[in-house]
């Protein structure tokens, strides 16, 4: 394993991007930060912009709007990253799908641009911080 | 080279292992360790474990680098760097003066010069990066700059009247103007203004997560931010030592064979050096820190304590009391911090500065 890559699952700073959720999922990982999940202590930090992130925590199903908007933040995000599709909706559009306003999953949006992006998948309406939390600990121990 | 018949190699030992690059970089990151773990316990949290921030830099040079489209490239990607020399020489000079007090004939306008320069590379970076959100962040960064240099330069002036018109730091250092009214005024205030160059809350003004998304740094990723990191965390080792050296009587000269000494009759260790009793701790404490939270906050406490043994504890005392002052109060706005260190700051040192004029024309050196 590359140094890189070592010191990337040590300290995943992580940026948060809604393209279109309902709020549930972003409440849970604001959660994450809370004293009783505590994310620090795996070196987990929310940063304020996609210039500094490691991972991008996507929630939400990917709406016409936001699809352009979420390749441009994966654009200017450093490589190497991970995305993480936080929530059914971003996994696999959950209850929106068919919906008029949905142009589809986040992998299928990421893919269009960058066939090689690293995703990772965390089920929910909204998941779990745990399962969140082991989530991320499996999707980078699995890299 | 000076004949003072230094080598070359010393010279560059001196700049980029003890006491200039190597050193201070990793005492910050340690340092700034101590920041986010205190800052942890404070709100109930268990905190990054010890290495955190080396992880941190080690992570950000392996990213890749990118520089925006409409940038200016050369200031953009040299303003890091200006601000790493200019802490980097003001952490060489400083810790010089206290290891060997003939080292620098230098002032304290010198110093005070070299501590604008990270701010003002700041300023430059940030303005090159072509960004709404940093050129926001730049404007703030500026005013807070007008903001605090005036009372900052005006505390140095009431230790300068004090120390009976002494500027050179040696001279400097040997006195404790904090132990005075208008010393203690001066200390209050610089101690802010320090809180203000270091971009802690309550003045981050200018990096502001939660609106500007880093703001002056927004646009830096890669090796540049990993500098820009190393900097602010020297900025942590050089600040508070440079308010140490002026206010509090600085830090004695065998800061490091404080850790030589043996303690005598100890039970069990017998006439161990201090130093190695305090690594056979950290080295216990920090394998055990993996099993328990409580293990983990021994770890510091054994870590600061150490710093104290080491004749660091007034470095330690400022720092603890930036860490304190950053948990316990919410960010202020750019205008209520210019209100605040003109009219309020402003106001306390004019008075400090008669203060320092009327003891020392009568005398008095309590005042």
């Amino acid at each position: 394993m590359s140094w890189k890559i070592w010191s990337l699952k040590k300290s995943p700073w992580v940026f948060h991007v809604n393209t279109g959720a309902c709020n549930n999922c972003d409440i849970e990982i604001v959660n994450l930060l809370t004293p009783k999940f505590d994310v620090e202590r795996f070196g987990i930090k929310l940063v304020g912009s996609p210039r500094h992130a490691d991972a991008l925590l996507v929630t939400g199903v990917v709406t016409r709007q936001a699809a352009p908007r979420l390749q441009e933040v994966y654009r200017q995000t450093p490589k190497p990253c991970v995305v993480f599709c936080m929530g059914a909706c971003a996994c696999n559009t959950g209850i929106f799908k068919g919906a008029y306003h949905v142009v589809g999953p986040v992998d299928k949006i990421i893919k269009e641009i960058d066939p090689n992006a690293i995703i990772a998948y965390v089920p929910g309406c909204p998941p779990k911080p745990e399962a969140m939390i082991s989530g991320v600990v499996k999707a980078l121990s699995a890299l | 080279m000076t004949e003072t018949s230094q080598s070359l190699f010393q010279l560059l030992f001196w700049i980029f292992i003890f006491p200039g690059f190597l050193f201070s970089a990793g005492l910050g990151l340690i340092v700034s360790w101590i920041v986010r773990k205190v800052s942890a316990l404070v709100q109930w949290r268990v905190g990054p474990p010890f290495l955190q921030p080396f992880y941190d830099v080690i992570k950000l040079t392996g990213k890749e680098t990118l520089i925006p489209q409409e940038a200016q490239r050369t200031v953009f990607t040299t303003a890091p760097l200006v601000g790493l020399a200019g802490v980097l020489l003001l952490a060489i000079i400083l810790w010089r003066i206290t290891i060997d007090q003939t080292a620098f004939i230098g002032d304290i306008i010198v110093a005070i010069y070299l501590m604008t320069l990270p701010s003002l590379a700041l300023i430059f970076g940030s303005s090159a990066s072509a960004s709404p959100h940093a050129s926001v962040g730049t404007g703030r960064e500026m005013k807070l700059i007008m903001s605090y240099e005036l009372p900052l330069v005006l505390a140095f002036i009431v230790v300068i009247i004090k120390t009976g018109g002494q500027l050179s730091l040696v001279a400097i250092a040997q006195q404790v103007p904090v132990f005075s009214i208008s010393g203690m005024l001066a200390f209050l205030v610089a101690l802010l203004c320090v809180q203000a160059k270091l971009g802690f809350v309550p003045f981050d003004i200018a990096e502001a997560e939660t609106e500007l998304g880093s703001g002056v740094l927004m646009e830096y990723s890669g090796v540049l931010l990993a500098v820009w990191k190393i900097v602010q965390a020297m900025m942590l080792v050089v600040l508070p030592l440079f308010l140490v050296m002026v206010f509090l009587g600085g830090i004695s000269a065998d800061f490091l064979s404080g850790l030589a000494t043996p303690i005598d009759n100890l039970p069990v260790v017998g006439t161990l050096p201090v130093g190695v009793i305090v690594l056979i701790a950290f080295v216990i404490t920090g394998l055990l820190a993996r099993f328990s939270k409580y293990i983990d906050i021994l770890f510091l406490l054994s870590l600061i304590a150490a710093c104290i043994l080491a004749g660091l504890g007034k470095y330690v005392l400022v720092v603890v009391l930036i860490i304190l002052i950053k948990n316990t109060n919410p960010r202020v706005r750019i205008d209520q911090a210019m209100k605040f260190f003109w009219v309020y700051c402003g106001i306390a040192l004019a008075a400090a500065v008669i203060l320092a004029l009327i003891g020392n024309a009568y005398g008095i050196s309590w005042l």
